[in-house]
């Protein structure tokens, strides 16, 4: 463990179940400062689920995390990401009907304060704050390349553009941590290695980023630690070079049997079928 | 009715503004000379609908939220106003207020509007987690429980006097005017609904100008969040809980206002005036005029309160000089037309007669839309 001032989201044992099924199960991880963390595994994994979890979405059914000094057993969204959590969606969630500024916009709302009555009564203070958080809005989506459709309607900008409108919504909320999920699906290579550029940028402006990804190849250029998530639990964590060589993680991404000697398997066998799947999630915690 | 132009012109100048405004102020004498002093007090009514319909799209065309109960807060300021502007309670509570309750204009109307904020909050509250269908029962069923209640609190205390309804409701007074009365200033005449039609006038402004402030800001941002996509609103920091409370509460004072003011304007009110219909027909006026745009939605508030008067005053006589007699009731006919007209919306005009801004952009060939193609050209 390292040191814990470091340490800017630490998890502890967090477990999630659906019914039966055992999306996560005793998942501890942390997540330093200034880092990008890749978080990779097979489809159902739970790797969305636990993103889920530390954005508030879920509340899990075991274990609680840490995040920037405060505890949280089971957070609500709106607490997390005034706490600095910023997400985006594995399929896009912007407010279609909204231009690209006003998606933004609606990003500065956690950072700003005008109620009601400074709606009504339009005073100085609203007025200027009005102009602050367009001021800024505009220059996120120059920050992520997208200044020219500002007044386009997100629903009609193109797919990798609404992946950006997304990150630049999210940076929106002045977050400590940029949690990703899968934002390189769909994308062709020119675009992933563009993504890849915005991604090392947000970091070097101090922007802790967790990224959930598919594309090994993707995480392994691009993440400073990796930690590998299958049937909900996490099998390996490291440096990109270590977890590559992983007997575990070799096994979980091509199917085959471990030997019973691997990390956390405890003697059990990566199925390649599905019943296997179900059997193995009720079963194992 | 013209206000709407007004307000659809953004780069409405100086001189638009005052000739609406002209416009306005001799709308009700231009109806009482062209139509008879009967279409005045119809156009007053119009004033009343277009509050609510404003109101109601605060939560249904902002916030997102559908609500088929919307009639219930118009109901709770009516009854404010019924209760402390009549000698009611004096049935009620004979030691406590000997002559009924006769509070001013001015301190029951925000007393009004603040009793249906309430309201509007306490139907929030349990809806919360609701969406869609599930929501719009469970709202349709508080609409339904206000009018029952206000229909069977006539016992074991007398307070709503049940279905007979409270009746010699104080007129409205403004300045020591009352509005019950023709007044003569500058040796024009002013009847009774005339005056009625400026102090709704005043109040529809103030409705508007409220709709269009919150519409551009912070608060009506987060709504439109929360309307397009609750779970990203959250996660982008929107408290959801509160914001939809709030929207709750902000379209339940208007409605509430207008009630005091329906309460005052007709001297009398009883449960049936709030049925079920009448929160659908509200809902009608703002998905007819176009959800989310306070022009359409003024729109749809005056087609949908003179349509069943002029086909009350055309049908009528019409079938009797064909037929010499009458063969179908205007009733059934207004019905008839309406879903008739509502289906043939749905087809073609699915966002409303005047589409929000964003939607606009989409139905008609404006600028933006070129802008838009050209932008989807060149990537």
């Amino acid at each position: 463990m390292p040191h814990t001032e470091n340490v800017l989201l630490h998890t502890s044992r967090i477990s999630k179940q659906f019914g039966g099924l055992s999306a996560l199960s005793d998942v501890s991880l942390h997540i330093q400062r200034g880092e990008i963390y890749g978080l990779i595994g097979p489809n159902g994994a739970g790797k969305t689920t636990l993103f889920n979890v530390l954005t508030g979405l879920y509340q899990p059914s075991a274990g609680e995390f840490q995040f920037n000094g405060t505890h949280y057993q089971a957070g609500k969204p709106h607490v997390l990401a005034q706490a600095g959590i910023a997400r985006t969606f594995q399929n896009i969630r912007l407010f279609a009907n909204l231009t690209a500024l006003e998606n933004v916009m609606i990003g500065r709302h956690v950072r700003t304060r005008a109620g009601v009555f400074g709606a009504l009564l339009h005073n100085r203070a609203t007025r200027n704050e009005e102009r602050a958080i367009t001021e800024r809005s505009r220059e996120l989506l120059r920050y992520v390349g997208i200044e020219k459709p500002a007044q386009i309607l997100a629903k009609h900008l193109s797919y990798g553009e609404q992946r950006r409108l997304e990150i630049a919504r999210a940076l929106a909320t002045d977050p400590l941590l940029l949690a990703l999920d899968e934002p390189a699906a769909g994308m062709n290579a020119t675009e992933t290695e563009s993504l890849k550029t915005l991604v090392q940028t947000i970091r070097d402006h101090g922007i802790t980023v967790l990224l959930i990804e598919h594309d090994v190849k993707l995480i392994m250029g691009l993440c400073d630690r990796v930690a590998v998530l299958d049937y909900g639990k996490k099998i390996a964590e490291g440096v990109p070079e270590e977890v590559r060589k992983d007997p575990a993680v070799i096994a979980a991404y091509l199917g085959q049997e471990t030997p019973s000697s691997s990390p956390q398997g405890g003697g059990r066998g990566v199925p390649g079928g599905s019943a296997a799947t179900l059997t193995h999630g009720g079963g194992d915690d | 009715m013209k206000s709407f132009e007004f307000i659809l012109n953004k780069r409405n100048s100086r001189l638009t503004f005052w000739l609406m405004l002209a416009a306005l102020l001799l709308l009700p004498f231009a109806t009482d000379a062209l139509f008879g002093r009967g279409w005045v007090r119809i156009v007053d009514f119009a004033m009343l609908y277009i509050m609510l319909a404003l109101g109601l799209n605060i939560v249904v065309g902002y916030a997102g939220l559908l609500d088929l109960g919307y009639i219930a807060f118009f109901a709770v300021g009516a009854y404010c106003y019924a209760l402390t502007g009549s000698p009611h309670l004096a049935h009620a509570f004979p030691l406590l207020f000997p002559d009924g309750v006769h509070l001013s204009f001015w301190i029951v109307m925000p007393l009004a509007a603040l009793l249906a904020g309430g309201f509007g909050a306490l139907l929030g509250a349990p809806t919360l987690r609701l969406r869609g269908d599930y929501l719009a029962i469970v709202t349709l069923g508080f609409g339904e429980i206000t009018r029952i209640f206000l229909n069977n609190l006539n016992a074991p205390v007398n307070l709503t006097n049940g279905p007979q309804g409270i009746s010699r409701i104080d007129p409205i007074n403004v300045a020591g005017i009352s509005l019950n009365t023709t007044q003569e200033i500058f040796s024009i005449t002013f009847p009774s609904v005339h005056l009625y039609f400026y102090l709704f006038l005043a109040f529809t402004a103030l409705v508007i100008f409220v709709s269009q402030r919150l519409e551009k800001s912070r608060i009506g941002r987060a709504w439109m969040a929360i309307r397009e996509d609750e779970i990203a609103a959250s996660a982008m920091g929107i408290n959801t809980r509160n914001l939809k409370l709030l929207a709750f509460a902000m379209g339940a004072m208007f409605g509430g206002a207008s009630g005091a003011l329906f309460a005052g304007f007709q001297g009398f009110v009883s449960p049936e005036s709030f049925s079920l219909m009448e929160s659908i027909m509200v809902l009608c006026m703002v998905v007819l005029g176009g959800m989310g745009n306070i022009a359409g939605v003024i729109l749809g508030g005056v087609l949908l309160a003179l349509l069943p008067e002029v086909l009350r005053h055309s049908v009528v006589p019409l079938q009797q000089v064909l037929f010499g007699k009458t063969l179908v009731d205007p009733e059934s006919l207004r019905m008839l037309l309406f879903g008739g007209a509502l289906i043939l919306m749905m087809l073609y005009r699915p966002a409303g007669l005047l589409p929000s801004r964003v939607r606009r952009r989409e139905l008609d060939g404006d600028e933006t839309t070129a802008e838009a193609s050209v932008y989807d050209a060149t990537h």
